[in-house]
């Protein structure tokens, strides 16, 4: 294993710097702030995935999605006395809680669905598609296909997942206040943590055998076969963890934002995670983080200014980004 | 089951399968050749409905669309001449990259028809001679869907005739083959490159009229039609003709039948979990190409 100390040292630094935000920024800015960094989580994910597994996924949404909506139903759970439905499935008409709600009013099994649920549809997912060989160019097709499944049936399913509007209108979570004007500073602080935490996890992991096996599937899958070693298993460890990443920053992002919605997880969300990635380089992760907090708050500004202009600068971003700077922020450092 | 709505759905399953076949075959085309898939394709659809609007405009008259079919066949063509000069070709080696960066294409041409022409779109009135249907035991075929089937055969027909008698289906097929033995033969890959590509996008523009027909141009038309287009794709094995056909029949049938059991939704749901299972069965498509190359 390569010597960590430095970018573990760095991180530190960096993650002490980060944690006196609260104290520089406006509630509001903080929240901004908050939510792209639980999104910076899922970009972690992309960069073991894409740039170290060379698996592109255009449906990461879809584990977002699973992320948040499982904690969401924990929330609108919550306050519910036993036998009472949330108001939305009252409304079209829902009287007793459908069988796969129930387990969510459980906070335990909701933290452990937030992370498992995502992990282990893409798991299932990946070695569906990979245990054939189908790769490359294919996977990425599939996994729009579902991102799209999984939003038409969200939109679909009003009476049992809040439809278009998805779910929302949450009052606290496992006894914290989300009206409280302090619980905005402890989120930020849990979403830190969490992205401390991911960073850590998939550092080491690139770092480790597990990561030299995935970039040599990713350079050259046929050869690892022939050495004796099962690609697709490296393949599907990676979409899991990356599942998993994308399962807890959505469950953060839930929070901050106060609703989690189909529009936040089908297939224009899902290929727009890539970019974020794109732009700050496909092989680092602080690239990564620092590319999807950029993003997000020139969408913030940009789209809230000029809502017309945002698509035409996304779509210029992709363009540019891939032809002229494939390596993104983080390739112009090395090349320098 | 009630045989005529049966008999109806099946009719159904082969009008959507014939507009996935127009919408998947530039897409296929274009990925057996270069390896490369243009997330743009769904704008050419697009392109394609908002040229039979505007030829209408000019040329009324109940054969106003059949004027339509070669404008937005041209318009289309030479937007795509454009795209793969710009920007696909440069990309060729990176596949992953040009899904990314033909997204942006995408994305650009959407707002920019969103600009143009507002959110909601156009309309496009289908002729007097179209309006009606044949009833057939007990069911009712919509003139504006044979119609469909008809464009969709012909186009099949002309692109088999192509690939299988002129000089540049030969070039295609050998380009096809052998990437490299075609290059060290003289022949301009680049070249062939640009005339599919861009004859593809030329029939995603004929896709785009006949989608006109059935509902409102609008900025995002080209969406519901370009997701099942890449389950084809994937489905129908590389480089396959009749592969691709089979597959987007196979993929319209099997949309329009679950539609008889369950909702639109769930239709979309049970079409990926189909192309999944599929693949487990034979993970190279319909119709394999016999090659010796290990990385095909």
């Amino acid at each position: 294993m390569r010597d960590l100390r430095r970018p573990f040292g760095i991180a530190a630094l960096l993650l002490v710097v980060a944690a006196t935000a609260p104290l520089l920024l406006s509630a509001y800015d903080l929240n901004l702030l908050a939510r792209f960094l639980a999104l910076a989580l899922l970009a972690l994910g992309l960069v073991l995935t894409w740039g170290h597994g060379g698996i592109l996924s255009l449906g990461q949404g879809v584990f977002f999605g699973l992320g948040g909506y499982a904690l969401a139903m924990h929330m609108k759970l919550a306050g519910l006395a036993p036998g009472e439905v949330p108001e939305f499935m009252m409304l079209s008409g829902v009287e007793s809680l459908p069988w796969w709600w129930a387990p969510f009013a459980h906070p335990a099994v909701a933290i452990i669905a937030i992370v498992a649920v995502p992990a282990l549809v893409a798991a299932l997912f990946a070695r569906a598609v990979f245990a054939r060989g189908v790769s490359g160019t294919y996977f990425s097709l599939i996994t729009q296909a579902l991102a799209l499944a999984f939003a038409t049936l969200l939109v679909s399913q009003q009476d049992l997942t809040g439809g278009f509007n998805g779910l929302t209108d949450f009052s606290g979570v496992m006894g914290l206040d989300l009206n409280d004007p302090g619980a905005g500073r402890w989120l930020y602080w849990l979403t830190l943590a969490c992205l401390a935490a991911g960073w850590a996890l998939v550092t080491l992991l690139l770092a480790s055998r597990f990561g030299t096996m995935l970039r040599a599937v990713r350079d050259g899958e046929n050869r690892v076969r022939y050495l004796g070693h099962d690609a697709a298993a490296y393949k599907v460890v990676a979409f899991a963890v990356a599942g998993g990443l994308a399962g807890v920053a959505g469950a953060l992002f839930t929070l901050h934002a106060g609703v989690i919605s189909p529009a936040l997880v089908g297939v224009v969300p899902s290929i727009e995670m890539v970019i974020w990635v794109a732009i700050g380089g496909r092989l680092s992760l602080a690239g990564a983080i620092l590319g999807t907090v950029a993003v997000n708050f020139a969408r913030d500004k940009v789209s809230s200014a000029f809502p017309e202009l945002w698509p035409y600068a996304l779509g210029a971003l992709f363009i540019l980004v891939v032809t002229l700077l494939p390596g993104g922020l983080a390739g112009l450092r090395k090349r320098a | 089951m009630d045989p005529a709505l049966l008999l109806g759905q099946i009719f159904n399953g082969f009008s959507v399968g014939s507009l996935y076949l127009l919408a998947a075959l530039g897409l296929a085309l274009s990925f057996g050749l270069m390896r490369v898939i243009n997330m743009a394709h769904g704008e050419m659809l697009m392109l394609g409905g908002y040229l039979a609007w505007g030829t209408l405009q000019v040329v009324s008259g109940p054969w106003g669309i059949i004027v339509a079919l070669p404008v937005a066949f041209i318009g289309a063509a030479i937007f795509g001449a454009i795209l793969h000069t710009a920007l696909i070709a440069r990309l060729s080696a990176r596949p992953l990259d040009t899904l990314l960066a033909t997204w942006g294409v995408s994305l650009v041409l959407q707002q920019a028809a969103r600009s143009l022409f507002g959110a909601i779109g156009v309309e496009v009135t289908a002729p007097a001679w179209l309006d009606g249907a044949v009833a057939i035991g007990g069911a009712s075929l919509p003139y504006a869907r044979l119609f469909i089937l008809g464009v969709a055969a012909l186009v099949l027909g002309g692109l088999a005739l192509l690939l299988a008698r002129s000089r540049i289906g030969l070039l295609v097929r050998a380009v096809n083959q052998d990437r490299m033995m075609a290059a060290a033969t003289g022949i301009d890959v680049n070249r062939i490159d640009l005339i599919v590509f861009s004859l593809g996008t030329g029939i995603a523009g004929l896709a785009g009229v006949v989608l006109a027909l059935l509902g409102p141009v609008t900025p995002t038309v080209g969406q519901s039609y370009i997701v099942p287009a890449f389950l084809v794709v994937v489905m129908g094995g590389l480089g396959s003709i009749t592969g691709t056909v089979a597959a987007a029949l196979i993929l319209g049938l099997v949309v329009a039948l679950s539609q008889l059991a369950v909702d639109v939704s769930l239709a979309q749901v049970i079409l990926l979990v189909f192309v999944i299972l599929f693949i487990q069965v034979r993970p190279q498509g319909v119709v394999a190409s016999r090659s010796r190359s290990l990385d095909a």
